[in-house]
């Protein structure tokens, strides 16, 4: 039975870091639900965020829930900043312009953070330590591998509740479904997007954190979450929030399978492969319903 | 104003005649140029030229049929690639640079069969994931000099008896450019420009008037990815090596601000995007804290607190800052760019006092 203990032990590593590119997909899938933008600058707001929280945490010295608290606070003053001085200005915008746009402002985040902060990778401190690990049937859980992977089906779950029960949500899909319809309802449509953009922000900042310590906190770290979370948000349809969440944790446990048994170089160009597989499949994507343009 | 208002007219190759004539004058000036500079502003000048030819090409993509690119530095990198290894493999310059522009043009075939289907964020996926897979397989293949690249060979092409290598490649490059800016302007008076313009507009039209999406819409990525194969090509010369690090996601970034900031959907405004950007890599690369100190009035004052806030082994990425800034901000106030600035103010000038 060794073979199914590497196995488990394989996928249950793929699920952790898929359980990271499932809250960068969740936070694409809801800007671009509401707003129609793909956000290329999740990534790094994500990376600024884990910056921040960890100059709170070491330079402010304050304690780790008040500096993660802190962090996700700017995360949303982030997102709210992003919506209202750029999204916001564009004139009669294109799908290629909005994603320029975006591109300008990842550019921006990237430049400024490591021009603060410069290339240097440094730790994250947490209150887990990495010896501490749970081993069931011979599986080895590391507690920090554990938590992110709770964490980010909490976060998960509480979304879903928060979308599909609450009067926000509601506001969030009228928005996405008919923008002037919903104007016409009374609802406020440009704070629901940036409200949108907020609460992504805030979920990109929680990946960022969670990433922190299990890598390092320097200006490249989450570039590779983001394209694989960009991918997980593609290969659920781009419009679906399960979608997105079933799309990352597939995305991280087909990497970390073919890393383990293919090939550890070309592991991180696995996730496009998928894409283009089920692109040629089933081009709305796995859980999205057929998108048709209206012209 | 600026209406054309016959068929002949769409068809000229230059506008006006002292259009013309300015840019006879920029050839003559750019002829002359070898003879009067050192090598290094030969090499600058060979820089932008390249990335002349990078934005025209890109621009045929993105500006005239619409389509987005984020993937133009794998198709940057297979140029130079296949350029060195051809090379390497005993072909002759003249032919391996065109070779290297068919095999970068082939790729973009493959990559164009997918657009078919897609658009929007499916498309940025796949050219994304395409120009990740490029890089990776690049700097991970040993057969491709694995993370330090191939050995370039010397570039030892002479078309001008005399010349040193500078300048013979200065030659090389400038004529390359200059027949590229030709072959897609004129390329955008024929039927198929014209074919990549109304598919841009709207290719359910495009598709009703009788224009064949799938074969147009991949040969766009063709043309683009041939354009960008030869100056990956140069590029490998140029610099005198291939680093597979160089060919990373920032890099098609970049080659889409060039375009952007230009001006999409122009010949003149691809070719000010890349001059602007060029000029501001170069400048803002060796950015140094002294250089603040430079600014009138509060310039120690704001190396103090640069200085005291801000790692100064970071400095050089204050080029992304001004980057982002330029897009953004072209985006929020002048979609068309440089180019849109440019048409704007000869049209106030005209119509001056009005």
């Amino acid at each position: 039975m060794d073979w199914l203990v590497t196995f488990l032990q394989v996928v249950f590593s793929g699920l952790a870091a898929g359980s990271v590119y499932a809250l960068i997909a969740l936070a694409m899938v809801i800007i671009y639900r509401t707003t129609e933008v793909l956000n290329f600058a999740q990534g790094d707001m994500a990376m600024l965020c884990a910056n921040v929280g960890l100059a709170f945490l070491v330079t402010g010295a304050l304690p780790f829930p008040l500096a993660v608290a802190a962090a996700l606070a700017f995360a949303a003053l982030l997102g709210a900043c992003a919506e209202f001085f750029f999204l916001r200005r564009a004139k009669e915008p294109t799908v290629l312009s909005l994603i320029i746009i975006t591109l300008g402002l990842e550019m921006i985040v990237f430049g400024f953070a490591s021009w603060k902060w410069g290339g240097e990778p440094r730790d994250f401190p947490i209150p887990l330590s990495p010896a501490d690990v749970l081993v069931v049937g011979g599986v080895i859980m590391g507690h920090l591998e554990l938590a992110t992977i709770g964490i980010a089906g909490l976060i998960i779950a509480a979304l879903f509740f928060f979308l599909a029960r609450s009067k926000a949500g509601l506001a969030m899909r009228s928005t996405q479904q008919n923008r002037a319809a919903a104007r016409l309802m009374g609802i406020r449509v440009r704070r629901v997007e940036m409200g949108a953009w907020s609460l992504a922000a805030m979920i990109g900042c929680i990946a960022g954190l969670l990433v922190g310590p299990a890598a390092t906190v320097e200006p490249y770290m989450m570039w590779d979450p983001m394209m694989k979370g960009f991918a997980a948000a593609v290969l659920g349809g781009i419009t679906s929030l399960p979608g997105a969440a079933l799309g990352g944790a597939i995305i991280g446990i087909v990497e970390n399978l073919f890393g383990f048994y293919v090939s550890t170089a070309f592991k991180s160009v696995v996730p496009f492969a998928v894409i283009l597989l089920m692109l040629a499949i089933k081009p709305s994507g796995l859980l999205a319903r057929h998108y048709v343009k209206k012209v | 104003m600026d209406m054309k208002r016959s068929y002949y007219k769409d068809l000229r190759l230059f506008d006006t005649l002292p259009l013309g004539l300015w840019l006879c004058a920029c050839c003559l000036v750019l002829a002359a140029v070898p003879f009067h500079v050192g090598n290094y502003t030969l090499y600058l000048l060979g820089y932008i030229a390249i990335n002349v030819i990078v934005a025209v090409g890109l621009n045929v993509l993105v500006g005239y049929t619409g389509q987005i690119s984020l993937g133009h530095a794998g198709f940057f990198a297979i140029g130079a690639y296949a350029a060195v290894l051809l090379v390497n493999a005993g072909l002759p310059i003249p032919l391996a640079l065109p070779a290297a522009a068919l095999i970068a043009a082939a790729f973009g075939l493959l990559l164009g069969l997918p657009a078919l289907r897609l658009e929007g964020p499916y498309l940025a996926v796949i050219t994304l994931g395409f120009g990740l897979t490029v890089e990776n397989i690049f700097a991970k293949t040993p057969a491709f000099g694995g993370a330090t690249g191939p050995a370039v060979p010397a570039f030892t092409l002479t078309l001008v008896p005399g010349w040193s290598r500078e300048q013979n490649l200065y030659l090389l490059i400038m004529l390359l450019a200059g027949a590229s800016l030709l072959a897609v302007r004129n390329l955008m008076r024929t039927r198929v420009g014209r074919a990549f313009v109304a598919i841009r507009d709207s290719d359910v039209a495009a598709a009703c008037a009788g224009v064949d999406l799938t074969w147009y819409k991949t040969l766009a990525f063709a043309v683009s990815a041939f354009f960008t194969g030869l100056a990956g090509g140069l590029f490998a010369f140029h610099l005198g090596q291939v680093d597979p690090t160089t060919f990373n996601l920032m890099l098609s970034i970049l080659f889409l601000a060039m375009v952007v900031i230009g001006g999409v959907g122009s010949i003149l405004g691809p070719v000010l995007g890349a001059v602007a950007i060029s000029l501001l890599n170069l400048k803002l690369k060796g950015l140094q804290l002294a250089d603040f100190e430079q600014i009138p009035l509060f310039g120690p004052s704001i190396a103090g607190f640069l200085g005291r806030n801000f790692m100064e082994t970071g400095m050089a990425n204050i080029q992304f800052i001004v980057y982002g800034a330029i897009l953004v901000s072209i985006m929020i106030f002048e979609p068309l760019g440089l180019y849109g600035l440019w048409v704007r103010s000869k049209r106030y000038w005209r119509a001056w006092p009005l």
